[in-house]
C-alpha cells in the first residue's frame, strides 16, 4: 500500500496516512475496520483490498469529485 | 530498536537517498503506549545516514506546530522534503510500515514516485484536497 504515499508525492493535492490500525482503537471502531488494508478517503470507507493503480486511481478521483473518463473500467 | 544486520542492511539501502529528507516526528511522554519505541526506531534509522534529518516535536507542548501539519495524535511520523509534508504514518513504523517508510524516503528524496506517467497525469485533474489513509496492522 505504499501506492498512497506515492500519489501523495505527485499531487499536491493529497495527503496520504499509513495508519498502523492496532494502536488507534478508536478509528478501527470508526470505520468498523474488520480486514487491512482498509483504505478510507476523505473520512469515508472508499474500499478494503490491495488495487492495481488505474483502480486506485480511480477511486481516490472519484473522490475527488473529478468525472471518469468514459474509456476507464469502473 | 534495529539489530546489526537490520542496521547494515538500512545503512545500505540508505545510500541510495539523494538528498535530503526530514523525518518529521511528533510524540508525547504520557499516554503513548508505542512512542517510546517509534522514537528510538527513527533515531536509529537517522542515526544511519547523513542525509536524515530527524525533528522530534512533543504534541503536547507544540500544538501550533501539530496543527499546521494536521497532526493531533501520536506517534507520528511525517517524511517530508522541501517541497511537502504530505506523506505520513501513524503509529510505530515497524513491519510491513518499516518498509514502507524506507521506501517513502527514498521516493521523497528522489523527489519522484514510480508510478505509470498516465496515473501523474490523471492525478492533475484533482483541484480540491483529498485526505487518504490506509490501515494497516504490523506483519
Amino acid at each position: 500500500m505504499r501506492l498512497a504515499h506515492q500519489l501523495a508525492l505527485e499531487s499536491e493535492q493529497i495527503t496520504a496516512d499509513m495508519v498502523e490500525a492496532a494502536e488507534f482503537p478508536d478509528l478501527v471502531q470508526r470505520y468498523g475496520i474488520r480486514a487491512v488494508p482498509h483504505i478510507v478517503i476523505n473520512g469515508r470507507t472508499a474500499f478494503v483490498g490491495a488495487l492495481p493503480e488505474a483502480e486506485f486511481v480511480s477511486r481516490v478521483l472519484e473522490a475527488a469529485g473529478v468525472p471518469a473518463k468514459p474509456e476507464q473500467k469502473s | 530498536m534495529l539489530d546489526e544486520p537490520t542496521r547494515a542492511r538500512v545503512r545500505e539501502r540508505l545510500q541510495a537517498l539523494t538528498a535530503p529528507v526530514r523525518l518529521i516526528h511528533f510524540t508525547q511522554e504520557l499516554d503513548c503506549e508505542t512512542c517510546t519505541d517509534a522514537r528510538l526506531l527513527l533515531q536509529d534509522v537517522a542515526s544511519l545516514s547523513d542525509r536524515v534529518q530527524l525533528e522530534v516535536h512533543n504534541l503536547q507542548l507544540e500544538r501550533a506546530r501539530a496543527a499546521e501539519l494536521g497532526i493531533d495524535r501520536v506517534p507520528a511520523t511525517i517524511v517530508a522534503n522541501g517541497r511537502g509534508t504530505r506523506i505520513r504514518f501513524l503509529g510505530v513504523p515497524a513491519g510491513y510500515e518499516f518498509a514502507a517508510l524506507l521506501e517513502a524516503m527514498l521516493d521523497v528524496s528522489r523527489g519522484q514516485s514510480h508510478l505509470q506517467p498516465e496515473t501523474i497525469a490523471r492525478l492533475q485533474q484533482i483541484q480540491q484536497p483529498v485526505h487518504l489513509q490506509v490501515y494497516v496492522t504490523p506483519t
